[in-house]
């Protein structure tokens, strides 16, 4: 989308004092639209969001470790992230 | 009954969009999706301020469901097909609410909207709304034998299968609410003693669709949930716990599974329940 910042959404806007995970999905540079879950330690799964318009996508968690998997038309990709209470985890994913 | 009684799969809904018999509906989690784009001729229902009781927490009532069907074009002997985001979670919650008002024909689209997105099929845009004569809808009273409340909850600890859909964080008291919205709810963190933990997500695939009927059976079994025991399903408002009650009563036609919507909301806010912390004992 014209104008979008690269990376998660504007950190601004996050609920004080919440521990989040966020960032944004890209094919080849460019955000590509679907669907991100969160998976726990053991790999159980969480929650689940569509990304926006611009590949950005939030989650409000707990300290851990997580992963963080993109759904996408055609593809699938995962990548660890540790959050730490109250934090803000950004996550890129290129699939 | 069987699982195309209740399911339908994406191929099916394609070659049915303009079946005139049949009312497509989108009620989604995010009542806005909507609005941005949806199946084409589905109309949508609002679970936040279509299915509610505007002043107290509840249900529209009889009355109000049937005026809310009438107005939206959908007659007694149509078949609604429910679709919506996040694996189905409200469409699920919608499916056990039509059945809580005695609607014969309904059934789910696996795998919902993601599915549907993820194979790149046709979504209309949100503007493109189709017109839908008014109808006389009818509906039957509440069917309590579906719907379980506080009490029952309180009277199965230790005697029914007590189900808690919600992911594991959730469940021991790491967490209140599900990852994707804010942790702001004030009421104790935990379970009602004696739940097996077993998450809605484990009865899905990644793609939203229901898991076999071998390896939902299964599922229960591995979790020690004997299922000829009488089963209450609860979450944190009872829209995950509706896709439980979908699979057990639905799919796999156990006969005694009630949905506790009031859920953890109401548990985890009662004076004086008892709660369990931590994991499954």
């Amino acid at each position: 989308m014209c104008g979008a910042k690269a990376g998660g959404p504007d950190a601004s806007t996050i609920k004080p004092g919440e521990t989040t995970i966020q960032g944004q999905v890209t094919r080849d540079g460019e955000p590509v639209v679907g669907y991100v879950r969160l998976l726990d330690a053991t790999g159980e799964f969480t929650a689940e969001v569509p990304t926006s318009a611009t590949g950005q996508f939030r989650f409000y968690a707990a300290e851990g470790t997580w992963t963080v998997r993109a759904l996408v038309p055609g593809a699938t990709a995962d990548r660890t992230v540790v959050a730490q209470t109250g934090g803000l985890a950004e996550v890129a994913i290129a699939v | 009954m069987s699982r195309s009684d209740v399911l339908v799969d994406a191929d099916w809904l394609q070659e049915h969009l303009d079946d005139s018999t049949i009312a497509i509906v989108e009620v989604d989690e995010d009542t806005s999706a909507y609005d941005k784009n949806h199946i084409k001729n589905a109309i949508r229902i609002d679970w936040t301020k279509d299915l509610q009781d505007p002043v107290r927490r509840d249900f529209i009532d009889q009355a109000g469901f049937e005026k809310l069907l009438s107005e939206k074009g959908i007659a007694n002997d149509h078949t609604v097909v429910l679709y919506g985001g996040n694996n189905n979670w409200f469409a699920s919650y919608a499916y056990w609410y039509f059945k809580l008002y005695g609607h014969e024909n309904v059934k789910l689209l696996d795998g919902g909207r993601k599915k549907w997105e993820l194979d790149a099929r046709e979504l209309v845009d949100g503007t493109e709304v189709p017109e839908r004569a008014a109808t006389e809808y009818r509906a039957k009273e509440q069917n309590t034998a579906i719907r379980a409340f506080r009490d029952d909850v309180v009277d199965a600890i230790g005697v029914q299968n007590l189900v808690d859909v919600r992911s594991p964080d959730e469940f021991s008291g790491k967490l209140l609410a599900p990852a994707h919205l804010p942790q702001e709810q004030s009421q104790r963190p935990g379970h009602v003693p004696s739940a097996r933990n077993i998450p809605w997500s484990k009865n899905a695939n990644d793609d939203g669709t229901f898991k076999s009927d071998d390896e939902l059976k299964a599922l229960y079994a591995e979790e020690s949930v004997d299922l000829a025991k009488d089963t209450i399903a609860y979450c944190r408002i009872g829209e995950r716990s509706a896709l439980t009650w979908f699979v057990l009563h639905e799919l796999l036609e156990v006969p005694n599974v009630k949905n506790y919507d009031g859920s953890w909301t109401e548990y985890g806010s009662l004076v004086g329940v008892p709660i369990e912390l931590g994991a499954a004992k």
